[in-house]
């Protein structure tokens, strides 16, 4: 089967930018927002400080994750038994949810289901009513920002204050999360500082750029809170089938604060986070934190069951949530992507990441993981595409395929492997539409060009004359039809001055020691002599962002 | 049909009807070369401590009171779990306040967050990951206690530090439903710019007194 590697789009609302505070507002669906990713990725590529911030950070937490885990003599041996556990508890998860909830519950705990994100939040918010009370605190939680827990709470007048420090910032910002693990990634310490300043109510007012005294502050911001809150909600990093054991992996100490001081916890925790026994965490506690941080393990890492009389939160709600799980699971090859315990690996070795950050996917979930996860969890009917009308159609396509996240990851999701399926998966959900779309036209078109050597020459010749109606940023914008219906969705990067064939026999007609091809690393080493733009049947825009991964992907090498 | 018969039928749906067999290989260490308690395992420990900016102190059982005693020098009020070794507060100067908390009878949080210290045993202690983990029993106490005040001060018996990680958990497993808490150094946040600060809302001072034989 022919795979169309194309990029499909369509416009979306474009997010607000007004300096440090908020440019991305609040969206409906956490999972669905902001411009389509080709947009948002050419507007953040434009965003210099952006970029040197997340250049920044993600090369400091890889150079960091590769000495933690150049250290242990058997990593492929734990990532080997984490890829199968996981894949053990997709298997027998009908059962495994069973026993989490009888030893949940046998231990005085109360367990809920939640089909969809509205239910969940429905039951999150009614539980805090029945407390009588109008404020929670909050341990950073993806499950709770996938729902949008924060603002339906809102809604019901009941303030969450987010107590992770990056979690903070961002909220405080009215600002999106736009890393899995350090959610203020794209913020540098000047820009905390300031937000800090701005919105923190009671921040010293000299207070410094130095983080020590940004976290010092936010310290002093949250310790009433948590010495007075009364109900607190977090989500769960692993619950253990075997024991009802629920486990939250963190590093300050504010998960600490909010599973311990309220009288009331409640988490909410996606289905798929389940291991069976309370001994796999020996492979999981070994795999997150090295991932994730880059530490030989975080700094406090707590494990509850149930209830304990006495100690802790007397009253204990679990919340398990779909909200498009099973539909990821009914896809047999993407159910992999449910296996992810979201240590933030793959985004820091990601080359798109890198330079587009977070918000450009409009999810939650952005990186190589959210470029799978959130096509999957959002698609149509189970197992089918979302259709290129849905702006996260086009997420799989946010990837270069260089396979550095498959390497990263500590339960080896095969990301390139789901992202080529994703894209696939794509392209037979248009073919079965009845109505042929301009898209199909197009598409038939250039397969009849393509099927035939001397006609593909022929267009590649008639591609150069496309850089007389390419506008000056080199994209052409417009084309006749029926290749109009391509252009019409996406810009094509205008094509080379020099057809590959040309160029191909330029230099092998050139002098002895001409160079002819780079040295095989992918994007490095190109000889200047090659056409300064792709074939024009090669993807859209974005691949003018990543051509240089090579140095990106090698330094994480083990 | 209620969310959890819904969602059930959904999984299983998903999934087939003849479910996968999905054997886990675990040939990965579940032991590691250096012996629990051994010189070599403690000294590891202690290198990963220091690393993570925890301070660490050697004592023995003739010299753990006046070892603690030192740390708590500055300390005014200083809280304990009721079944803490109490001869390991014997030299603790008269003028010291020392708060017993159980679960039967805890100190009010504003007690705990009017405290300078805390002192606690622990369960056990990993060296390769340097984390010491406390399960809630009566020598370790709630776990507010070892979370509030500023000041952590955990004894650590030598004996109780194994090498690597798996040795613990199967320590652990055999009472998984212990409220724990897994400290791997003072608290710490690397949410700015991915430097690393320690001391955000758990104790900002980690003590780690190795008691040996
Ligand atoms: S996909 Fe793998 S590397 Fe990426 S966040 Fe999930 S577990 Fe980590």
């Amino acid at each position: 089967m022919s795979t169309f590697l194309g990029l499909p789009t369509r416009r979306r609302g474009t997010p607000t930018t007004d300096g440090p505070l908020g440019p991305v507002p609040h969206p409906d669906e956490p999972l669905r927002w902001g411009a389509t990713f080709p947009e948002a990725a050419r507007a953040a590529l434009g965003d210099a400080q952006l970029r040197r911030n997340l250049g920044h950070a993600t090369s400091t937490i890889r150079a960091k994750r590769a000495a933690v885990v150049g250290e242990v003599s058997d990593w492929e041996a734990l990532r080997d038994a984490g890829s199968a556990v996981k894949g053990r508890v997709m298997a027998d998860l009908p059962a495994l949810l069973e026993r989490l909830e009888q030893n949940v519950t046998a231990r005085g705990g109360v367990v809920h289901w939640a089909r969809d994100a509205t239910e969940a939040n429905r039951i999150v918010t009614e539980i805090v009513q029945a407390k009588g009370v109008d404020e929670v605190v909050k341990v950073k939680s993806m499950a709770t920002q996938e729902i949008g827990l924060n603002e339906a709470l809102a809604e019901a007048g009941i303030a969450a204050t987010e107590t992770d420090l990056a979690e903070l910032i961002v909220q405080l910002a009215d600002d999106m999360p736009s890393h899995i693990l350090v959610p203020a990634i794209h913020r540098n310490r000047e820009e905390i500082r300031r937000i800090f300043l701005e919105r923190m109510g009671d921040a010293p007012a000299d207070l410094t750029d130095a983080p020590r005294e940004l976290a010092m502050a936010a310290r002093a911001h949250l310790r009433r809170k948590f010495l007075a809150a009364k109900v607190a909600i977090s989500g769960a990093n692993f619950g253990v089938a075997d024991t009802g054991t629920l486990a939250v992996v963190e590093s300050e100490g504010n998960g600490r604060m909010c599973l311990t001081l309220p009288e009331t916890l409640i988490t909410v925790m996606g289905i798929e986070k389940l291991v069976p026994t309370y001994d796999d965490l020996e492979v999981f506690l070994q795999l997150l934190p090295r991932s994730s941080t880059g530490e030989r393990m975080n700094p406090y890492t707590s494990l509850w069951t149930g209830v304990t009389p006495g100690d802790g939160p007397q009253e204990f709600h679990l919340v398990l949530l779909d909200n498009g799980r099973t539909r990821a699971l009914a896809d047999d090859v993407g159910r992999a992507a449910l296996h992810c315990i979201r240590c933030s690996a793959c985004l820091n070795v990601c080359p798109v990441y890198e330079r587009v950050g977070g918000h450009a996917y409009g999810s939650v979930y952005p990186g190589p993981i959210g470029a799978v996860l959130t096509p999957l969890l959002t698609g149509g009917a189970p197992g089918e595409g979302l259709g290129h009308d849905d702006p996260n159609a086009s997420l799989p396509y946010a990837s270069t395929l260089c396979g550095a996240c498959f390497d990263a990851c500590p339960v080896k999701i095969d990301i390139p492997s789901l992202l080529v399926h994703l894209r696939a998966r794509e392209v037979d959900a248009d073919r079965d539409r009845t109505v042929p779309s301009g898209w199909d036209a197009a598409m038939r078109a250039a397969s009849v060009v393509m099927a035939d050597a001397g006609r593909f020459a022929l267009a590649e010749k008639a591609a150069v004359v496309g850089r007389v109606v390419a506008g000056r940023k080199g994209y052409v914008r417009r084309l006749p039809p029926p290749l109009s219906a391509w252009t019409s969705s996406r810009d094509l990067p205008a094509p080379a001055r020099q057809t590959f064939r040309d160029w191909w026999r330029d230099e092998h007609e050139a002098p002895p020691g001409g160079n002819v091809l780079g040295d095989g690393v992918p994007g490095g080493g190109t000889p200047s002599t090659v056409p300064d733009s792709s074939a024009p049947t090669s993807t859209a825009p974005t691949s003018s962002a990543p051509t240089s991964s090579a140095p990106t992907s090698s330094e994480d090498e083990r | 049909m209620s969310a959890r018969a819904e969602i059930l039928a959904k999984v299983r749906e998903a999934l087939g009807a003849d479910p996968l067999e999905v054997p886990v290989p675990r040939e990965y260490r579940e032991r590691g070369d250096l012996k629990p308690g051994s010189a070599a395992v403690v000294e590891l420990l202690v290198d990963r401590l220091v690393d993570y900016r925890a301070h660490v102190h050697h004592a023995s059982a003739a010299d753990v009171a006046d070892v603690v005693a030192t740390l708590l020098a500055d300390a005014g009020t200083v809280v304990v779990p009721d079944g803490l070794d109490a001869s390991w507060l014997g030299a603790l100067p008269a003028a010291t306040t020392v708060l017993h908390d159980s679960r039967s009878a805890p100190q009010p949080v504003e007690a705990l967050d009017a405290a300078d210290a805390v002192v606690t045993a622990a369960r056990v202690a990993c060296a390769d990951t340097g984390t010491i983990v406390l399960d809630g029993e009566s020598d370790q106490g709630r776990r507010a206690i070892s979370l509030v005040p500023d000041v952590h001060v955990c004894v650590v018996r030598t004996a109780q530090v194994v090498h690597l990680l798996p040795e613990a958990v199967r320590l652990l497993s055999a009472h998984p439903a212990r409220p724990q808490t897994w400290i791997s150094g003072p608290s710490a946040t690397s949410d700015i710019e991915l430097q690393r600060v320690e001391g955000v809302h758990g104790p900002r001072t980690l003590h780690v007194v190795l008691l040996g034989a």
